[in-house]
């Protein structure tokens, strides 16, 4: 069998943000409908790397290519491309001036050019996936962070990406409010979407990725089936880090 | 006393004066707060680009001209302008004066606001694929004038305020209309009269600045 190409292709990714060397050479590669989770110490890279992904952050060095376009080529056409990488933020970042229904079509009606009808349709299915149909009109200061949160979700689905990014998505939310998050995360993942997530809900790893990536000072120090990084690490560093999350 | 400062008479006769007057000084309030608004919008969507070729070009102007007495401005425009063969008219001339120098104040101002906007707006608007300046027209300058509105409108105040300069250049407007009517009258209740009529038009702004500044107090 002929692997087929990866969707999202990064290749010896370097970053420097002045005197430091956040990223040191990482190469990470995402199969069509797989899930990935990306985990490690915080200052270990993982959310830098995640915005290289789609050229929030720009690398020092390396590839990024994702579902056949290079990022890093100056033809590229970056918010063209961008429409196709969907993300999600620890905080949210809804626009607060704008209802749940003008958060997700904002996109929809400036760069995909559609009209305000068809916008407002595919916003409205949007937010009905999330399970916020009766949301659509709310300003995000109505609305509890899970909410907000999945209107977050809603914005970059109605655009339907290839691919989507997690940034730790649930760090910000009470523990409460995790669950319907979480949710519609895993109902994207049975849709088959593609998705890359930095996170460390241990749990919802377990249950629903197909591989956990462990980083540490700017490198993937190892990666592989939940279970094996979770019960088996190889490595010292990994060992500890689970332990230590594990205990809380 | 009263015969000099509000003498009935003098201010039945003045009155068609002031009115016209007044309606002038609106009239110029709504081209030249545009004008500035305008102006400072441009600025302050400049002052996001970090490249040092904008970045101190815009630093010297919006300096140069917030240093730049604008009643001085006006003065070389009119009156020193055509030495270089430039003649542009009272009008033209306070439109300019007043885009320069409002134009640099109102773009301070939205500078702030745009400051005041978290960096994680811009990159949820670019993760889906809106251009930087789409970004900053949709989303972050919307919220950037909402956070400065009080600073805003305390600026038009001054703003609609400073339209008296005009006189200087013959436009009729409220103060050079009492002028006249005072020199035609050889009475200063004219004078008197306008500053009743600058007090009646700016004393709404100020209330709604108030209020508003006391609704960000409390939301504070």
């Amino acid at each position: 069998m002929i692997e087929p190409r990866p969707i999202v292709e990064a290749r010896g990714i370097h970053k420097h943000f002045a005197a430091l060397h956040v990223l040191k050479g990482v190469d990470l590669l995402v199969a069509e409908r797989e899930l990935v989770f990306v985990i490690g110490p915080s200052g270990s890279g993982k959310s830098t790397l995640l915005r290289c992904l789609n050229r929030l952050e720009e690398p020092s060095s390396g590839s990024v290519v994702v579902d056949g376009i290079d990022l890093l080529d100056r033809r590229t056409d970056l918010n063209h491309a961008r429409q196709r990488i969907g993300m999600v933020f620890q905080s949210f970042n809804l626009y607060p001036h704008m209802t749940a229904l003008g958060n997700v079509t904002l996109a929809l009606r400036k760069v995909a050019g559609k009209s305000r009808a068809e916008a407002d349709e595919i916003g409205h299915a949007a937010l009905a996936r999330v399970g916020l149909a009766d949301r659509a009109d709310h300003r995000p200061g109505q609305l509890s962070g899970g909410q907000q949160q999945r209107v977050a979700i809603a914005r970059s689905i109605a655009l339907e990406p290839r691919v989507m990014l997690f940034d730790e998505p649930t760090s910000a939310l009470d523990p409460e409010l995790v669950g319907s998050v979480l949710g519609v995360m895993r109902s994207l993942r049975e849709s088959g979407m593609t998705m890359v997530v930095v996170s460390h809900e241990m749990g919802f790893a377990r249950a629903a990725a197909d591989r956990v990536v462990f980083m540490d000072h700017g490198l993937i120090v190892e990666q592989g089936a939940p279970a094996e990084i979770f019960e088996s690490p190889a490595h010292e560093r990994t060992r500890a880090f689970i332990g230590q999350i594990q205990r809380h | 006393m009263i015969e000099s400062f509000l003498n009935v008479g003098i201010m039945v006769q003045a009155w068609p004066i002031i009115l016209a007057g007044l309606g002038n000084t609106i009239l110029l309030s709504l081209m030249v707060v545009p004008l500035g608004l305008g102006g400072g919008i441009m600025l302050a969507l400049l002052s996001t680009v970090k490249h040092p070729w904008v970045r101190y070009p815009l630093m010297a102007w919006v300096d140069f001209f917030r240093a730049f007495p604008p009643l001085v401005l006006l003065i070389f425009l009119y009156a020193g302008l055509p030495f270089a063969g430039l003649e542009l008219g009272g009008f033209a001339c306070v439109g300019i004066a007043f885009f320069l120098n409002t134009g640099s104040y109102y773009g301070e101002v939205l500078r702030a606001g745009i400051d005041s906007v978290p960096a994680g707006q811009i990159e949820a608007a670019r993760s889906t694929g809106l251009s930087r300046l789409q970004a900053l027209v949709w989303v972050v300058l919307p919220q950037a004038v909402r956070n400065v509105l009080p600073d805003l409108l305390s600026n038009t105040l001054e703003v609609i305020k400073l339209t008296s300069l005009a006189s200087v250049v013959a436009l009729p407007e409220l103060l050079f209309q009492a002028r006249q009517a005072q020199s035609l009258t050889y009475n200063p209740t004219p004078i008197v009269a306008a500053a009743v009529v600058y007090f009646l038009l700016l004393w709404p702004l100020v209330r709604l600045l108030s209020t508003l500044e006391n609704r960000a107090m409390a939301s504070r």
